[in-house]
């Protein structure tokens, strides 16, 4: 009966070592540090009604960045944990991890790494600036929206939980069968990963749809897609990515689950299963994800080159249809993951051109930023720092990329830490570097000031240079034949001089790091004096220009009509002043129910992971009855009055917009 | 910090709510909201179209793996052996009649005619229910005779496809039963009518799926073709 109750869970799940113990507790002790603030400042209340509940894709997006920057702590420290490690361990000295708790922490530095630092901070970004920039109020289902969000924090909880309870997958960030199958990976580790990805991506499947038609069906009048500012653009490219690629996600960790809860045999070494199928299914959803990534990020680099070279961006047209191109390519791409699986030559050429030819957009793109640098009048401010960073890593790692499309290249180097170093550069030097410019260019828009630049230069710097001199002796090792996910290595190959240099330029990383710490507290610290007045510090182009810092929850006292391209500029140009209409404006309640959803999702994947079914059972009901209590709501919305936003707006015009 | 950001959310404040009733709003405002529930309505079909579609690869995911592995039998039986035609045929009329119900159902509600729509769902519901079952009576059968998902890659992929199919039709029988319960307690209002809306076309849709399975399940595996 309690084994039914209990199904897996019992005492020795808790941590058992010196190591799960230090994680464990700083996960406790972190989550009970926070709580302990936020009663000691008694502001429950106020977080409940003002944030956790909130409808307001702005709030949403800042709550979606703080859980990705944590993670990034979070994915931070296990690749200091690895590089420590792979630094130390050569010979007879034994580093300071066993292969054990090795073989999760490269799990969970790349699951936490892509799944929440990188979707969190895209969607975050994309719920803080898309409806500002194409003169929209909010996005298209702003209950769905909010939904989203808390599924994504319960696939975080689950994550993080099994730092505390259990141990996490030590198959990799992609759990490949025949090792994630019951028999080599028998504990709740690979359950972990599944249900914290399957949660997490029905959120972002859903964010997919709801930014998808965001895009399509609330532009400002006037506003035709071909007058959209480029991060728009790229947002929709993306989405649309996220609609086609996603489900081929849920279908993969489904069918793992399956084979590790009802003995199927989709994936099994005998009785019928096809191990080579995961590997397929999960690339061609993988493939599509990285450009799922990346394509905001360029989109960013758009808007941020535009503005800062003071200068419209090059060769619009062309960037939409290397963006388009990109989308479709990414599909035709996948097998270059897996040369040296046995598909054959043939088969290997072809995926191999592809890979090849996608790399030509791509390079359309940086042209075209180039060529809007050209005779611009560059301000180098901390977001086109980053930008400049990202041409030059981001080149190299691409370079190294078109290399490996060529399959001949690909069977030497194919999962050594060549290929390492390749995609660390094309997701941090394109990705990161991106989402952290992006970070810093709307920063003003959302909070009211700046931060601070010098720090930021600091930050800069310190992850250019600290990442390049942990990346690029990578490249070198991987020539000389190190694999990855290597926790050990015989002293006489001669790598370990190159792993110190690797471990150095991570210490000088997270310097980087500490300084967008540093930044952040000495800027809110000082954020009196770098206040921003007129809602447009940086001369900016979009819309999301045309509203005083910190945005109000309406976006928009009117709607803005458009007639062209960076009609905001335009408008600036001409010396047009903007002119304040008041009208009623209808807008979404609050509401938790979306932290119920989320809650019972949470208690499904952790029932399916403890083998608790019951559990799982009661909470999908749960999820129905949550779902019909929203639905038989007949007042989610509410009129904000003419005269409440004029209030609202003349208190911000009192500190000097432009609408005085 | 930021003062619109930590600003109270004026919801708090007093407010004027609108009632979701079909009706204008009783209170004074200069919102059309008779065209902000069109585009609303205009939104949110759209976007269960566009979900649709993600659920339309998520299928398209299941028949790959089923086309992968269907020749997978591992020495158990194949789908020639143990599909029985007559029967599928049985249960493929029943949900396509559904269909057409469900149909009856979407005229009802265009001439708002409250009683109709009720009675058609019934029928729809009912019809949904029965071929549910007789999928069940099928998996039932199967597995009482040792050919569960078990016994090989290819049962795995047929009961997953097969499976998942049912699964929706679950979720969509749930649905129409709350959505009806909905439709007695508030009547033929602009919401309900812009879920009956989505509830056919999901009913379609799976219905569409079904047709898939027929042909490339039952029909191939079971000529064998």
């Amino acid at each position: 009966m309690l084994a039914t109750l209990l199904g897996r869970l019992n005492w020795d799940q808790l941590p058992q070592d010196a190591i799960t113990r230090g994680g464990a507790g700083s996960i406790v002790f972190g989550a009970l540090g926070i709580i302990a603030l936020i009663t000691y400042l008694r502001r429950w209340k106020w977080l409940w009604k003002e944030w956790l509940t909130t409808q307001d894709p702005k709030k949403i997006g800042v709550m979606y960045i703080i859980v990705a920057l944590v993670m990034l702590l979070r994915g931070a420290g296990d690749a200091l944990l690895m590089r420590t490690q792979q630094a130390v361990a050569s010979g007879s000295t034994a580093g300071p991890l066993d292969s054990y708790h090795f073989q999760q922490i490269f799990s969970a530095h790349g699951t936490i790494m892509i799944f929440f630092v990188a979707m969190g901070l895209m969607f975050g970004l994309i719920n803080l600036v898309l409806p500002l920039q194409i003169g929209a109020r909010d996005v298209a289902f702003p209950f769905l929206n909010a939904t989203s969000f808390w599924l994504f924090f319960a696939g975080m909880a689950l994550v993080n939980l099994s730092l505390v309870l259990g141990d996490f997958s030590a198959a990799g960030w992609l759990a490949y069968p025949p090792l994630s199958e019951l028999k080599y990976s028998p504990t709740v580790g690979v359950d972990y990963w599944i249900w914290a990805l399957q949660i997490s991506g029905v959120g972002s499947l859903l964010s997919g749809i709801n930014f998808l038609v965001t895009t399509l069906k609330m532009r400002a009048p006037g506003m035709t897609l071909m007058k959209m500012p480029m991060f728009a653009w790229s947002v929709l490219a993306s989405m649309s990515l996220v609609a086609f690629a996603f489900p081929i996600l849920t279908v993969t960790l489904t069918l793992l689950a399956l084979d590790r809860t009802l003995g199927t045999h989709f994936f099994t070494a005998g009785m019928g299963g096809n191990a080579m199928m995961y590997v397929n299914l999960i690339w061609a959803w993988g493939h599509p994800e990285v450009y799922i990534l990346v394509l905001p990020a360029f989109g960013i680099y758009s808007e941020v080159v535009a503005t800062f070279a003071r200068k419209k961006l090059f060769g619009y047209a062309s960037m939409v249809w290397a963006i388009w191109a990109i989308v479709l390519l990414s599909f035709t791409v996948w097998l270059h993951h897996f040369f040296t699986m046995g598909a054959g030559a043939d088969v290997n050429a072809f995926f191999g051109i592809m890979t090849g030819v996608i790399a030509i957009p791509t390079g359309v793109k940086i042209f075209n930023w180039l060529f809007t640098m050209h005779r611009g009048r560059i301000k180098f401010s901390t977001p086109m720092l980053w930008f400049m960073g990202f041409v030059v890593i981001f080149t190299i790692g691409g370079v190294a990329g078109v290399m490996m499309s060529v399959p001949a290249i690909d069977y030497q180097v194919h999962n050594s830490l060549f290929l390492v170093a390749h995609f660390h550069m094309m997701i941090v030097g394109g990705v990161v570097f991106g989402y952290f410019a992006g970070l810093t260019y709307w920063f003003p828009k959302i909070f009211g000031f700046r931060l601070n630049e010098r720090l930021g230069r600091y930050a800069f710097w310190c992850w250019g240079v600290g990442f390049t001199m942990a990346f690029v002796p990578l490249y070198i090792l991987g020539l000389m034949g190190a694999t990855r996910r290597l926790d050990h290595y015989d002293a006489s190959l001669g790598w370990q001089p190159l792993f110190i240099v690797a471990g150095l330029g991570v210490l000088i990383l997270a310097a980087g790091i500490g300084f967008q710490i540093l930044q952040l507290v000495v800027s809110i610290w000082q954020r009196d004096g770098n206040r921003d007045l007129t809602g447009d510090p940086w001369n900016g182009r979009t819309l999301e220009w045309s509203v005083p810092s910190p945005a109000p929850v309406y976006n928009f006292t009117s709607i803005p009509v458009v007639a062209e391209r960076d009609q905001f500029w335009e408008d600036k140009q001409a010396g047009k002043k903007p002119v304040a209409r008041y009208e009623d404006i209808l807008l979404p309640k609050n509401t938790g129910a979306g932290i119920w959803i989320a809650g019972f999702a949470f208690l499904i994947g952790f029932g399916m992971i403890w083998h608790m079914y019951w559990l799982s059972v009661v909470a999908l009901l749960g999820v129905v009855a949550t779902i019909v209590v929203r639905a038989s709501d007949d007042e989610p919305e509410y009129i904000l009055t003419a005269k409440e936003v004029e209030k609202m707006d003349h208190a911000l015009a009192r500190r000097g917009s432009q609408y005085v | 910090m930021g003062y619109g950001l930590l600003w109270p959310n004026p919801c708090y404040l007093p407010h004027t709510t609108i009632k979701e009733s079909g009706r204008m709003s009783e209170l004074a405002t200069t919102l059309d909201l008779e065209r902000i529930e069109v585009q609303a309505t205009d939104k949110t079909v759209f976007g269960f179209w566009v979900y649709l579609m993600t659920d339309c690869v998520l299928f398209a995911g299941l028949f790959a793996v089923y086309a992968v592995l269907h020749g997978n039998t591992f020495g158990g039986p194949s789908g020639h052996e143990l599909f029985k035609l007559p029967y599928v045929l049985i249960e493929t009329m029943v949900l396509l009649t559904s269909s057409f119900t469900c149909g009856l159902a979407m005229l009802a509600a265009q001439r708002r005619d409250r009683t109709q729509v009720l009675l058609w769902l019934g029928v729809t519901f009912l019809l949904g229910l029965t071929f549910l079952g007789l999928e069940l009576s099928e998996f039932r059968n199967m597995v009482l005779d040792g050919n569960s998902w078990r016994r090989s890659g290819f049962l795995s992929s047929y009961f997953t496809l097969v499976g998942t199919h049912g699964l929706h039709i679950t979720f969509g029988l749930i649905w129409m039963a709350v959505t009806a319960v909905f439709t007695l307690k508030k009547g033929l209002t602009h919401g309900i009518l812009k879920r009956l809306t989505l509830l056919s076309l999901f009913w379609h849709f799976l219905d569409v799926v079904w047709i898939f399975i027929f042909t490339i399940v039952y029909l191939f595996g079971g000529l064998s073709i």
